[in-house]
Order: structure tokens, then C-alpha cells, then sequence
């Protein structure tokens, strides 16, 4: 008897030769899971969505006031609370992606246990699910421009690039620490500190030009000093200078971290229902 | 003979204790661990305590195939393996040693309503769900209609789950995973929920799903449900295959493997008490009820009285006896220890699971009581085709008669 569907074997330790097969397979999965996180989180909010862009808007208010205003921290000529924005999106997707990214296997300890499905659709998804909310917050970076007539330049067209390497960064980070929280849950009070402390030692709230430049490499070790000095460029256009090592040296960082994350996150993957 | 749909091979599966589902490791464990480790490395004994590692077999060299269109059902004790023996086949975790060839999708119903979303509406649960379980967006949209007919629950498409009641949350969820159309589909206890009709329902459509050419593996304590649509039956023992034989013979195989035939009680030198509850398993399987307790207490009783209540599985009584209430063939004696006798010709009820409750007293008062002490399966003798669910017409078996009489010209 001819049969349609392929042989499926199940072994210990089975090289998963259909892996990336099967990721592609649940692809809408990605989706919709994505799609439940964002209906789930404004369901009963009496504002809804509009909580996408309080907080990253009063977090601007407060950087402005206090980087630019008091410390007085140079704006590299632009208004400083576009500087502060340009490098806050980037920042608050990274944070969310990997906060949400890191819990997401826990959170998800049902479907894990009783389903199967690629698992690297459930932190993937919660990533997606920050970046829906960096475009919503986008708008305020549309907003800003407007109130202070600034129009960026052609760099602008190269922020998806940028974009790309903020998800990466997330992706890694958050895959590695997903891992971990599944086989230890210290991890859950880790991850918060990390984006506290990062998000001081990250130029968020100034320009990284603050930094003495015999010290930039050291300080690209962060990679979201790349990043964010990315988004920076591209955005804000005229002045802004992108040290290029201090760039490679963040993005090949990320990279070693997604591929490093990925790897991790393969290798305990199959072990998660027994042990979540 | 064709080739076999699913194929088992020296399947097993080891569990590390201390990692089972409820407990995760800390960090701080593992460290302290390793620093023991370490000191004892130090030290120089290098062995590592054993009871850090002990785990168990949950399967054990496992064998077997199953022919397509089989209907397949699972049956053994808690803890005989049937559980992760399905998550191994629905490749939610990896076996330890041994392999399976699948050859088809496999679609496994482990739990009901998995990844619904209490938040969310019905329909948007609808496609959460489907996604889930593997469909895509237009193969949910395609079967969209079908599933809420089957679910009845047209008017609440749009309403948040959680505010569904129980039976329309398991209905809905058993709806979805019906529609999926795999080449297998594996079912794990889910119909424990859920009202008669309902689950009649579902019974029926694993039935129709098996009728074209697809296999069904379930997992029920209801031996009925087992009865009713499987056609061929795996007991597992502790991790290891006892059959995988025709339905009705692994039913009766695993009836005669419960050891719940006999419960003993802890001595009490203070007040009456019962010492063991013995059920006949030879009297059971041709029909009949036959139980012993035995008693013992400090000062005679005038007469002992025994009584004994069977329940299903709710915990509903059906029916009790004492030899107040049947004292024909009872002689009343002031006794302290002993042995009471209970026999019931043909016990009235069909096959299914019951509980058997034991009181102990005098003509005034109650001294001791078992509730539940045993719980059997009782295999009627009786076989009755087509029979409607115990859940739809109860678990006794009336001698009625029936007569018919001709009203035309």
C-alpha cells in the first residue's frame, strides 16, 4: 500500500533532520500566537492599546528632562528629545523582547507539556510580539519629527537593517535565558536586573559620543551600544557619526549570541516537557 | 498482511526522580551540588552518591505494531506507562532508548482544551487552537462551520471562554481536535469531562474517524468508552506490555491483573473493627457479587452487622445491603470475631467501575466504616449489542419485559 505521508522516526537523541522543516511547517503558529499575546494583554484595558505608547512617551519625558535638561549632555544638534527616542526604541524593544522572550517557555508550560510543535515558535513569537509594539511606539518618533520639523535623510531607509540587528540581539539573549529559566527558575529575578543595569550602561539616555574615545571599543562590548548608535545614524542623519569597529564589534557579538543562543536552545529543547 | 501504521520498538523511557514534572531544579541546588561534588573530589572519593540519580523506567522494552483503521485502546493502572506512552508518540518528549516509525500525522488530544486561552473568545480560541494542533488558517477557516455545529455553541462564538460552562469548554476544545483529520489521532482521557450526550457524541465520531481508514489510540478509565469503540486493547504494567490482543480479551486481562481484591485494615484493639474486605474475582467474572469482611472486636456483638453499599464511580450509592434489610439465611449470634458472607446472584448493573463501601455495628449503633475501600470492574456477562451508554440510561440492569401489541387494522 502507497502511503502520502513520510516515515516519522522517533529515537532518543534523533538528529532532527526535518527540524527547520517542521519550523516552517507551523509557521503560522508564529503568528498566531503572537496574535493571542497582543489580543490577551489589551483585553479588559479600558485604553487598549494606547499603553504601547504611555510609557515609552513618559520614560522620553523623564530622559529629556533629566540628561538633557539638568545634566545638560550634548545633543549632537538635534532636539534632545529625539536623540533620547531614537536611542529609546531600540531599547525598549530589546528590554520587552527579552523580559516577555524569557518567560515565555514558563508561560507557556501547558502547551510544552501536552503539544508538540517546534518549540522555538514560542519565544520567537513573543519577540514578534515586542516588535508589534515598537512599531506602535514608532508613531511618537513620527510625532516628534513633526512637532520639531525635523526631517531625517536618506539614512532612514536603512533602519530596517538596524531593526534586523535589535532582533537578533533579542532573539539570542532571549533564547539563552528562556533555556535557562526552564531548568532555573533564578533566572526569572536575574533577567529584570540585567535590563535595570543595561539599561544604564546603554547610551539610552545620551549619545554614546559622551564616551571618551579611546574607550568606545570597550564600551561596544554592550551590544546595544551598536544597535542603538545605529538607530542614532540613521534617524537622526546629519552630525551623527557611526564608529564603525565599535559597530562590527556589537553586531558580530549579536551574532555569536543568536548563534549561540540558537544552539543552547536546540540542545535542551527536547528535554523541556520532562523537566517545565 | 499490510504494513503496520505505527511500529514500537524496544521503547523505553527513564525518569530521573526529583525531576518529575512538579519539581525544578534551582540554581542555588545545582551549585551546592557541585561544590559537594568538588570537596569530595578533594577528599578523593570519587563516586557520587547514588540516590542523587536514581531514577525509574516509566516504559520498559516496549514492542508492538498497530495496523491502520485499528482502534486501539490503552488500558492499565496509574502509573503503568499509558500516559507517556503517548507523549513518546505525540513526540512531546523523546524516549530513552528504542525507536518508533510513524508513518502518517499524528494528532494527540492529551488534555482538553490545550492552549485555549480563558481571555479569548470562542472563535478566536477556535483558530488559536487549531494552529496549535497543527492546521493551518485556511484549513481552519475551511472546517470553521463544522466545528461550531459540532461544539453547539453557535451562540457563544463571541464570548470570552472562561465564561463557558464546563461542558461547552470541553466541547468546543473536543470539537477542534476532531476536525484535524490526522492519519492518527491519540486520545488521552478526555472524555472524563463532558456530559452524556456529549460524550456519546464524541465516541461516535472517533468511530467515524476510524470508519475511513484512520487509527485511533485511546486512553480512558472508563472501561465502557473502551469497550464501546476500541477494537483492539495494549495493557501495560508498569512500563511493560502485558497484551496487544483483541479488545474484550485485554479488558478481561486487566480486570483479572487489579489487585484490589482485597483490602486490609490496621488492628484496633479498642473498639469493633473491620479486619479485610475480600471481593471474589471468580464470582465477578461469571456475574456474580460475593464479598467476605472479616471483624473483630473486644466485647460480642449481638448480632454483627455488616453492611455493604456499591457505588459507581462519582461516588453515587446504587444500591446496599445489610441482613436487616435481606436477613433470608442469616443466623443472628453474639460474636467477636468472624466473618460475614455477602452473595448477590447476577448483580444487576452493567460493565463499568465501581466502588464498594463496608459498614460495621450492632442493632444500635456503628462502629466502624470503609468507605471505598475497594473499586472493581465488573465485565457484565451480559453482552447486549448497540448498548446505549451507562451514562445515558444508569448503571443498573433491570430485569424488564417487553411486549408488543398490534393497535393497526
Amino acid at each position: 500500500m502507497g502511503y502520502p505521508s513520510p516515515e516519522l522516526v522517533i529515537t532518543a537523541g534523533r538528529a532532527q533532520r526535518h527540524y527547520w522543516q517542521d519550523v516552517w511547517r507551523y509557521r503560522e503558529l508564529f503568528y498566531f500566537l503572537a496574535w493571542r499575546d497582543i489580543l490577551v494583554r489589551y483585553k479588559q484595558t479600558a485604553i487598549g492599546i494606547v499603553w504601547a505608547l504611555i510609557r515609552p512617551f513618559l520614560t522620553m519625558v523623564v530622559f529629556t528632562v533629566v540628561f538633557g535638561r539638568i545634566a545638560q549632555l550634548p545633543s549632537d544638534g538635534v532636539p534632545y528629545p529625539i536623540l533620547v527616542f531614537a536611542g529609546m526604541l531600540p531599547w525598549q524593544f530589546f528590554a520587552n523582547a527579552l523580559s516577555e522572550c524569557s518567560n515565555s517557555l514558563i508561560s507557556n508550560a501547558n502547551l510544552i507539556s501536552k503539544v508538540y510543535f517546534p518549540r522555538l515558535v514560542v519565544p520567537t513569537s513573543a519577540v514578534i510580539v515586542s516588535l508589534v509594539d515598537f512599531f506602535i511606539s514608532g508613531f511618537i518618533l513620527l510625532g516628534l519629527m513633526v512637532v520639531y520639523h525635523f526631517v531625517p535623510s536618506w539614512r532612514i531607509l536603512t533602519l530596517p537593517f538596524f531593526i534586523a540587528i535589535a532582533f537578533a540581539a533579542a532573539m539570542g539573549t532571549g533564547l539563552l535565558l528562556a533555556t535557562l529559566n526552564v531548568k532555573y527558575r533564578d533566572f526569572r529575578y536575574v533577567v529584570p536586573f540585567i535590563l535595570q543595569f543595561g539599561l544604564y550602561i546603554s547610551p539610552v539616555g545620551f549619545s554614546s559620543t559622551v564616551v571618551p574615545a579611546q574607550w568606545r571599543w570597550l564600551y561596544s562590548l554592550n551590544p546595544m551600544v551598536g544597535v542603538i548608535d545605529g538607530f542614532r545614524w540613521a534617524i537622526l542623519g546629519g552630525d551623527a557619526q557611526l564608529y564603525l569597529p565599535g559597530f562590527a564589534i556589537s553586531t558580530g557579538l549579536v551574532m555569536v549570541l543568536l548563534w549561540f543562543g540558537i544552539r543552547y536552545f536546540r540542545a535542551y529543547e527536547r528535554s523541556f516537557a520532562d523537566v517545565i | 498482511m499490510t504494513h503496520p501504521i505505527i511500529t514500537v520498538d524496544h521503547l523505553g523511557k527513564y525518569y530521573k526522580l526529583g525531576r518529575s514534572p512538579e519539581k525544578y531544579q534551582s540554581l542555588r541546588d545545582t551549585l551546592a551540588r557541585q561544590v559537594r561534588r568538588m570537596r569530595r573530589g578533594l577528599v578523593g572519593k570519587r563516586r557520587t552518591s547514588p540516590s542523587l540519580d536514581e531514577g525509574f523506567w516509566a516504559l520498559d522494552d516496549l514492542s508492538f505494531s498497530i495496523q491502520q483503521g485499528d482502534r486501539i485502546g490503552v488500558i492499565g493502572r496509574n502509573g503503568a506507562g499509558k500516559s507517556t506512552l503517548l507523549k513518546i508518540l505525540s513526540r512531546i518528549t523523546e524516549p530513552t532508548t528504542g525507536e518508533i516509525r510513524i508513518r502518517g500525522r499524528v494528532a494527540s488530544l492529551l488534555e482538553v482544551g490545550t492552549g485555549f486561552h480563558p481571555e479569548l473568545t470562542g472563535r478566536e480560541n477556535i483558530y488559536l487552537n487549531g494552529a496549535v494542533l497543527g492546521m493551518g488558517k485556511a484549513e481552519i477557516r475551511r472546517k470553521f462551520d463544522e466545528i461550531v455545529a459540532f461544539a453547539e455553541v453557535e451562540r457563544f462564538l463571541d464570548t470570552p471562554v472562561k465564561r463557558y460552562s464546563s461542558g461547552m469548554y470541553v466541547r468546543l476544545a473536543f470539537s477542534v481536535a476532531a476536525h484535524l483529520e490526522p492519519e492518527i489521532l491519540v486520545i488521552d482521557e478526555v472524555l472524563a469531562v463532558g456530559d452524556a450526550k456529549f460524550q456519546q457524541k464524541c465516541l461516535g465520531k472517533m468511530q467515524s474517524v476510524s470508519a475511513s481508514g484512520r487509527t485511533v489510540m485511546f486512553v480512558s478509565h472508563n472501561m465502557s468508552a473502551v469497550a464501546n469503540l476500541c477494537n483492539r486493547g495494549i495493557v501495560l504494567d508498569r512500563g511493560r506490555l502485558l497484551a496487544n490482543t483483541d479488545c474484550m480479551e485485554a479488558l478481561n486481562l486487566y480486570n483479572s491483573q487489579i489487585d484490589q481484591s482485597v483490602f486490609t485494615a490496621e488492628q484496633n484493639r479498642d473498639a469493633p473493627h473491620i479486619r479485610q474486605i475480600e471481593l471474589d474475582q471468580a464470582a465477578l467474572q461469571a456475574g456474580h457479587l460475593k464479598v467476605r469482611v472479616r471483624f473483630h472486636s473486644p466485647w460480642p456483638l449481638d448480632p454483627p452487622m455488616i453492611g455493604i453499599v456499591v457505588s459507581n464511580l462519582y461516588g453515587t450509592p446504587l444500591f446496599g445491603s445489610n441482613p436487616n434489610l435481606h436477613s433470608v439465611g442469616f443466623n443472628p449470634q453474639k460474636l467477636s470475631e468472624g466473618e460475614a458472607v455477602m452473595w448477590l446472584q447476577d448483580l444487576p448493573l452493567h460493565s463499568g467501575t465501581y466502588k464498594l463501601s463496608v459498614w460495621l455495628g450492632d442493632q444500635h449503633q456503628n462502629y466502624d466504616s470503609r468507605q471505598d475501600a475497594l473499586t472493581f470492574e465488573f465485565m457484565s456477562p451480559r453482552f447486549i449489542p448497540n448498548m446505549p451508554s451507562v451514562d445515558v440510561i444508569g448503571p443498573m440492569h433491570v430485569p424488564a419485559e417487553w411486549s408488543l401489541v398490534s393497535h393497526g387494522r
